[in-house]
């Protein structure tokens, strides 16, 4: 519904607490340069009555002029602001409009289409909690429809529009709708949008814009506005535990400190326990002071100033944090950036990295892979130029405290700063403290080969090259039957590596915790050390927890899918925990311990694995021979 | 209870003044005691509090404008306790620059223009706030919220900062400045509804009353002092009008109006269907014409 004139000329004051009580909405609109998206916001703006007698005269002088719409009302020209690109027929940045229905208020932001301007996407998307991605009828998915999907589902928007536009040019086509329809899906299902809405409509027409289509009785959705006005949007900002990222502190006197700043996420209260991090201070909640008065409560994307019941040592760039599940905080992590600078970004350079945990130096250790936005591929890359998104390693000069962005956009997300120019070069969202998987080496170093030939190692040990894993939960039987597997192939006159998950953590893998994150580089560092193994020519046996099954997947791929065995010790929960050698269950369960698989964190069984065994039914030898005959019907022990 | 419109947008705003005041040494207020300078003024309030506004007022004073827009200003500052430095441009007013007689263009670029420059020059202001909002002008659609200026006050449309989320960039060498537009995403309803709701005074020229008018090209300009020049027989009528903007007097054009109370005036606007900026006389020669204004310099 269209803001009511009647109510404002007949109850002012009616409208304007009705008015008042109204949510905001804030959505992006992209699309390539001919899909109509100028018109459909100029069409949105025309058919709420946004459009002021005054602009309606200018808009008729200028389509007269420069209009491509024939005789029609060019409303593509409200929304092409400067003068150049007014020139040029494109739009070639950001531009905010503003409207409201008698249910909602809008912020549009308008981003081009144009191949080169994926940087004003990404500020355009950076706030926004939902796109309306248009699609020429005509011409259907083209790659600039993939690019615009991939930026705005890495920039964490979550609700899609695909609006389906110039149906008029196609004759209102069924058939044509849902075969673009289909081919969006089929892409798409790799991006992490949670509603997607499909909707046909003309924009030059009015069709399915505001009003229902005469024209589209085959299709019973709602018109867009309608979707936009009742659409609930979730967002990436999922994350409920308190973030309060100090701003500024507030000192009018001796008398007063307060902590001013915008509340990231969760909730406070006077009387809340709190942590300071990154210095790890904990205090409790004094007050919530505002201009009015004291608040008892303040919610994600509050502006307040809090006071603490403790004198304690906090700063601009500090958080504020709840008891519960804290963010990480780290001197390395991974990030997807979007580069937005003429210069390339190159490895080793220092810059400033700006996030709501204040400024620091920092520098790119290592461009991770490039992320081709029209296939979502991973591709290698030793530096990003202008417009190019990729994962990078991260090197912060300070420990910075954070959440992943999918978590929370607000303590997810950093923009690195030229320290000559003070320019923004590139906007980044955290994936998480750096992970060994996705670093690259330094690029120059060369892989020494042997001069023995994989042929002759198999004709010295009479065996082909092999990864075995056991996986599953603490207790299961995996070292055992590791040891036991070693020593019969060490009896038949096999060559085996051991590689134990708890003996790597003695020695490799001292510096990792028990953490999912840590737990998936001690996996990465088993993986590593069979493939050098198994290049010389030997058998890895590696028995580890390896709770995660992407991790897995990932270790599989690192050793190669022909040499890798991948066994699953299915010994039931109940059993382990009844074994329990070492108590740990019952540290978990007492929370001593936290992030322990099968208790407090999951184990994701696997489904594909080359065999199952379980040391509650069957005992050692008996798993072990079944492994036996595997390898032998793989044909690694008779060489 | 969600959060309404106006509670986040004030949100915003309240952030974005935190943060200059956080990342800048030396921000200034420009305050043209308008109605978008009250309510930034009232957002300041409500941003420091319960500490004092850490920065002071600038007002750039053309000499003319409305008497009563004069006597608002010293008034609310006073009663505030707020730094207010007031400069106009020295030699335009030896020079006598009027709008009567140097036509609106040149009397904007030297007494407004070259004005804020100046005082921006002579207080060193490393960041300057203003109260325009982006659905004013299409020009201001584009503009970001920090909106970077060279050390001749420049703004380069092309070369603008990426802003995202909501991290603003405020580092300048010496020389450079940014200006700040923490409403930028407010529209014109917005403004007038959160006065409503906060109760913000501001100038009672918005407020209908009967005042001496000219009509002179289809446009009510007031008759604020004897320094009005009369064109052929002219003569001063008295008409019941508001004013939708505030500047000077000469060249703020007032509309025929009834409207006294808040949301009478809203009500108006809401039924009227001319925009805003148009009671602006500089506005009209073209409509790039802002654009041309901002990169020399013109808040």
């Amino acid at each position: 519904m269209l803001e009511s004139s009647d109510l404002i000329a007949t109850d002012i004051e009616t409208y304007l607490s009705e008015h008042e009580r109204k949510g905001l909405l804030r959505f992006l609109t992209c699309g390539s340069v001919d899909d109509g998206k100028s018109t459909l916001i100029g069409r949105l703006l025309h058919d709420t009555k946004l459009i002021y007698e005054d602009q309606l005269l200018g808009l008729r002088a200028d389509s007269a002029i420069m209009g491509s719409a024939g005789d029609r009302l060019d409303l593509a020209l409200l929304m092409d602001g400067l003068k150049a690109e007014r020139e040029q027929g494109i739009t070639i940045d950001v531009a905010y409009r503003y409207f409201s229905t008698t249910r909602r208020k809008f912020i549009v932001a308008d981003t081009p289409g144009h191949e080169q301007y994926t940087r004003n996407m990404a500020t355009g998307a950076s706030n926004c909690e939902l796109a309306v991605i248009l699609i020429d009828a005509r011409s259907g998915v083209l790659n600039q429809t993939r690019r615009h999907s991939c930026i705005s589902s890495l920039l964490g928007i979550r609700n899609v529009v695909v609006a389906i536009n110039k149906m008029d040019l196609v004759d209102w086509s069924a058939e044509r709708f849902h075969e673009i329809k289909d081919e969006y899906q089929a892409f798409s299902k790799e991006l992490n949008f949670t509603d997607t809405y499909f909707v046909p409509m003309s924009a030059l027409l009015g069709d399915n814009v505001v009003e229902q289509s005469g024209h589209l009785t085959w299709f019973d959705g709602p018109p867009l506005m309608e979707y936009l006005e009742t659409v609930e949007v979730g967002g990436a900002d999922g994350l409920e535990d308190l973030r309060f990222p100090v701003q500024l502190v507030v000192r009018p006197d001796l008398d007063f400190r307060g902590f001013a700043g915008t509340v990231a996420a969760g909730v406070l209260h006077p009387g809340d326990a709190v942590v300071a991090l990154p210095s790890g201070v904990s205090s409790t909640i004094d007050r919530i002071v505002t201009f009015v008065g004291d608040q008892d409560e303040a919610r994600a994307g509050d502006a307040i100033t809090v006071t603490l019941t403790d004198e304690i040592d906090v700063s601009r760039g500090d958080l504020l944090v709840g008891v519960e599940n804290p963010p990480n905080i780290s001197h390395d992590i991974d990030a997807v950036i979007v580069w937005m600078a003429d210069s390339t970004l190159e490895p080793g350079r220092q810059y400033l990295l700006q996030s709501v945990a204040g400024l620091g130096g920092a520098s790119v250790t290592a461009v991770n892979y490039r992320v081709d936005v029209n296939t979502l591929e991973q591709v290698s890359a030793d530096n990003l130029a202008l417009n190019e998104i990729g994962c990078c390693a991260i090197t912060v000069d300070r420990p910075l405290v954070f959440d992943p962005y999918v978590e929370n956009r607000q303590t997810g997300s950093f923009v690195l700063i030229d320290r000559m120019s003070n320019s923004t070069l590139a906007a980044g969202m955290i994936l998480g403290v750096s992970s060994g998987w996705d670093r690259r080496p330094d690029a120059g170093l060369v892989r020494q080969s042997s001069e023995i030939e994989p042929s002759e190692r198999a004709a010295r040990y009479g065996q082909l090259p092999a990864t075995v894993l056991l996986t599953g939960l603490t207790a299961a039987g995996k070292s055992t039957i590791a040891t036991a597997l070693e020593r019969r192939l060490f009896d038949r006159g096999r060559a085996t590596v051991r590689l134990d998950g708890e003996n790597m953590r003695l020695g490799i893998s001292r510096d990792l915790s028990f953490s999912a994150q840590d737990r998936s580089e001690n996996l990465r560092r088993v993986a590593e050390v069979a493939r050098l193994v198994n290049n010389q020519g030997l058998i890895a046996i590696a028995a580890l927890v390896a709770p995660k099954a992407d991790v897995r997947e990932r270790a599989r791929k690192l050793v190669g899918a022909d040499r890798w065995i991948e066994v699953f010790v299915d010994t039931p929960l109940a059993v382990c925990r009844e074994r329990d050698p070492m108590g740990l269950y019952q540290q978990a369960e007492a929370e001593e311990i936290q992030q322990f698989p099968g208790v407090s964190a999951p184990y994701e069984r696997p489904t594909d694995m080359d065999l199952r065994v379980d040391t509650s039914v069957d005992s050692v030898e008996k798993c072990v021979d079944s492994i036996l005959a595997l390898l032998e019907s793989r044909g690694i022990l008779n060489a | 209870m969600s959060r309404t419109h106006l509670n986040q947008l004030e949100a915003e705003a309240v952030h974005v003044m935190r943060e200059v005041v956080s990342q800048c040494d030396n921000p200034v207020m420009l305050y043209s005691i308008g109605k978008d300078s009250s309510v930034l003024l009232h957002l300041a309030r409500k941003a420091f509090a319960p500490g004092p506004i850490p920065f002071p007022l600038l007002h750039i004073d053309t000499t003319w404008k409305f008497r009563q827009m004069i006597e608002f200003r010293d008034r609310i500052t006073a009663s505030l306790g707020v730094d207010l430095i007031v400069h106009s441009n020295p030699q335009g007013v030896a020079d006598r620059i009027n709008p009567f007689d140097h036509g609106s263009r040149n009397y904007t670029d030297i007494m407004k223009t070259q004005a804020l420059r100046q005082a921006l020059d002579a207080g060193r202001y490393d960041a300057a706030f203003g109260g325009a909002r982006r659905d004013e002008e299409r020009a201001r659609a584009k503009e970001r919220i920090f909106s970077f200026r060279d050390r001749h006050h420049r703004w380069d449309p092309k070369a603008q900062r990426p802003e995202l989320w909501s991290l603003y960039n405020g580092r300048v060498e010496r020389g450079e400045s940014i200006r700040v537009f923490p409403i930028s995403n407010w529209t014109e309803l917005d403004v007038w509804q959160y006065i409503h709701l906060e109760g913000i005074e501001i100038v009672p020229l918005y407020r209908s009353a009967i005042r001496p008018v000219v009509e002179r090209g289809g446009t009510l300009i007031m008759v604020d002092d004897d320094r009005f020049q009369f064109v052929d027989k002219e003569k001063p009528e008295m008409r019941s009008v508001r004013f939708r903007t505030l500047g000077c007097y000469p060249l703020s054009g007032a509309v025929e109006s009834t409207a006294v109370t808040i949301p009478e005036i809203i009500q108006e606007m809401l039924l009227a269907t001319r925009s805003e900026r148009e009671g602006r006389v500089i506005d009209h020669d073209q409509s790039d014409s802002m654009e041309e204004k901002k990169r020399e310099g013109y808040f």
